[in-house]
């Protein structure tokens, strides 16, 4: 137990510190920013099948669940604002976060801890070049971009598929189901999932760096980070997103 | 007066298994070659990442190029470490870079040069370690282990370092590598940079190459002084282990 708890406090310690570590480096040199723009492409280009899959069929499930439930009701008309707050507030930022952020995350972990199991890191420190801003910082930078961007499309393919299906399934109109949507939702319920969005970014991105560069004991060390980070992604955006949560209602609503 | 490059003062490193280094005390000076020898888990290498920075002491001073490191933060170590360089056991290269690549990492990062001038200096670099043009695009995949470890000397000289730092350049090579390897780091002593710390079990390559040897047992340094000297001290741990039969 006290082993785990020293581990545990050990690893949030790390990830606070490593924080701290790629605030003070975020002014890149002009040549890093290439790494910049080629880390938007691996996260974000690679991932957009990803996303907007999980998305799409969010998205219908969701308002088919709905729609079926709340006719009992006789609420069946607002399932549209249901099913969009929903998308724009939760599952647009949550579902992307854990899906690319468990992908892009663990291959973090993995490029890093196969450089740190080789010496390749310290060979970086020996030739006197600062790592986290190599390493670190143009990844973080580029999950600031690519986080929010994906939410974005998943928001909007989320959307459009219940919209699709409640006209396919249960035959609504859809100006009128359009109309109830964009009545019901304002753009701070969009704002509030992109800003979440944001932190997922940051916050996947150091979990994938940080448990790559304190990877050790190998090549089973590295299989034990990789599939650490896909956990630690998971549960941190989930138990970050209750809290963040909490702090958008009580600043915005 | 000599120039001292290196000064280590009563310096202790614990790692989970146990204290590794027990106060050791030494001076480098400009233009010496030290070896260090010692058995596996001696704590050689531990005594080269100290000095290079990549770990810090739990008590004692290491003074490199004058300036005092072992309260330094990364950042403040990185223009120390520039003026070192440091070859790595397993060579540590890029393995996603060919060689060229490789050689020319040091001088993208920290010199403007055109891509001519890079060029120049990586083909000389590999020249110095006896390589030619046919090993530039060659991924470090494809290279033999004596092939890699000059790559990581040319690498490490990318820069002009006036102190390198080998740890165990001839370590898992055939008799041939390892002589072209001790032959290189006599040739580097000649001219290139001429002051080196090599951390080696080798005893032919620290006759070969060592102005002093230092032989680490339990944590400390048990003799230190000219090959010949160590050769003949009355110290029965290092006599043991320059005669194979240490335990």
């Amino acid at each position: 137990m006290d082993t785990y708890l020293r581990r545990t406090v050990v690893w949030y310690g790390g990830v606070g510190l490593l924080a701290g570590r790629v605030l003070r480096s975020l002014a890149l040199p002009p040549k890093y920013l290439r790494l910049v723009v080629r880390e938007i492409e691996v996260m974000g280009v690679q991932s957009l099948g990803v996303a907007l899959t999980a998305a799409i069929f969010t998205g219908m499930v969701f308002t088919i669940q709905s729609a079926v439930n709340m006719a009992r009701f006789g609420a069946e008309t607002y399932v549209g604002p249901l099913v969009a707050l929903a998308i724009l507030r939760e599952l647009g930022p949550v579902l992307t976060a854990i899906l690319v952020g468990g992908k892009v995350a663990s291959g973090i972990t993995a490029e890093l801890g196969s450089m740190k199991v080789t010496e390749q890191i310290d060979a970086l420190r020996t030739l006197g070049v600062n790592h986290i801003k190599r390493l670190v910082v143009p990844r973080v930078l580029a999950a600031l971009v690519v986080f929010p961007l994906l939410t974005i499309l998943a928001d909007a393919i989320g959307v459009l598929g219940g919209m699709v299906i409640m006209s396919l399934e249960r035959h609504a109109d859809m100006w009128a189901y359009w109309n109830t949507t964009t009545y019901w939702v304002v753009p701070k319920d969009f704002l509030t999932g992109v800003g979440k969005a944001v932190f997922f970014g940051a916050v996947v991105t150091l979990i994938g760096c940080y448990n790559g560069l304190s990877t050790e004991g190998g090549t089973e060390g590295l299989g034990r980070a990789t599939t650490a980070t896909v956990v630690h992604v998971t549960m941190g955006v989930i138990v970050s997103d209750f809290f963040l949560s909490k702090l958008f209602l009580t600043l915005f609503y | 007066m000599a120039d001292p490059i290196v000064e280590l003062v009563s310096v202790r490193r614990t790692f989970d298994a146990g204290e590794v280094l027990r106060g050791v005390t030494f001076t480098l000076v400009r233009g010496e070659t030290l070896v260090v020898m010692g058995g596996s888990g001696s704590g050689k290498t531990v005594l080269l990442r100290l000095i290079a920075g990549l770990i810090r002491p739990d008590a004692g001073q290491i003074r490199v190029f004058g300036r005092s490191i072992e309260g330094l933060s990364e950042e403040e170590l990185l223009p120390v470490r520039r003026r070192m360089g440091y070859v790595f056991q397993g060579a540590a290269l890029f393995d996603s870079l060919s060689v060229y690549e490789n050689v020319a990492y040091p001088l993208r990062e920290h010199a403007s040069l055109g891509e001519g001038e890079i060029a120049e200096r990586v083909a000389r670099n590999l020249g110095l370690v006896g390589l030619g043009p046919e090993v530039l695009r060659l991924l470090p995949a494809e290279l033999s282990g004596g092939m890699k470890k000059r790559v990581g000397i040319a690498r490490a000289l990318s820069i002009g370092p006036e102190l390198l730092l080998f740890d165990e350049p001839t370590a898992g090579l055939d008799p041939t590598n390892a002589k072209l390897v001790a032959e290189l780091v006599q040739k580097l002593h000649g001219g290139v940079c001429d002051t080196v710390i090599v951390v080696t079990h080798d005893i032919e390559l620290a006759k070969a190459v060592a102005d002093r040897v230092a032989v680490l047992i339990d944590g400390r340094f048990a003799a230190v002084g000219p090959m010949t000297e160590i050769l003949e001290t009355g110290n029965a741990a290092v006599q043991a282990f320059l005669t194979g039969e240490a335990r």
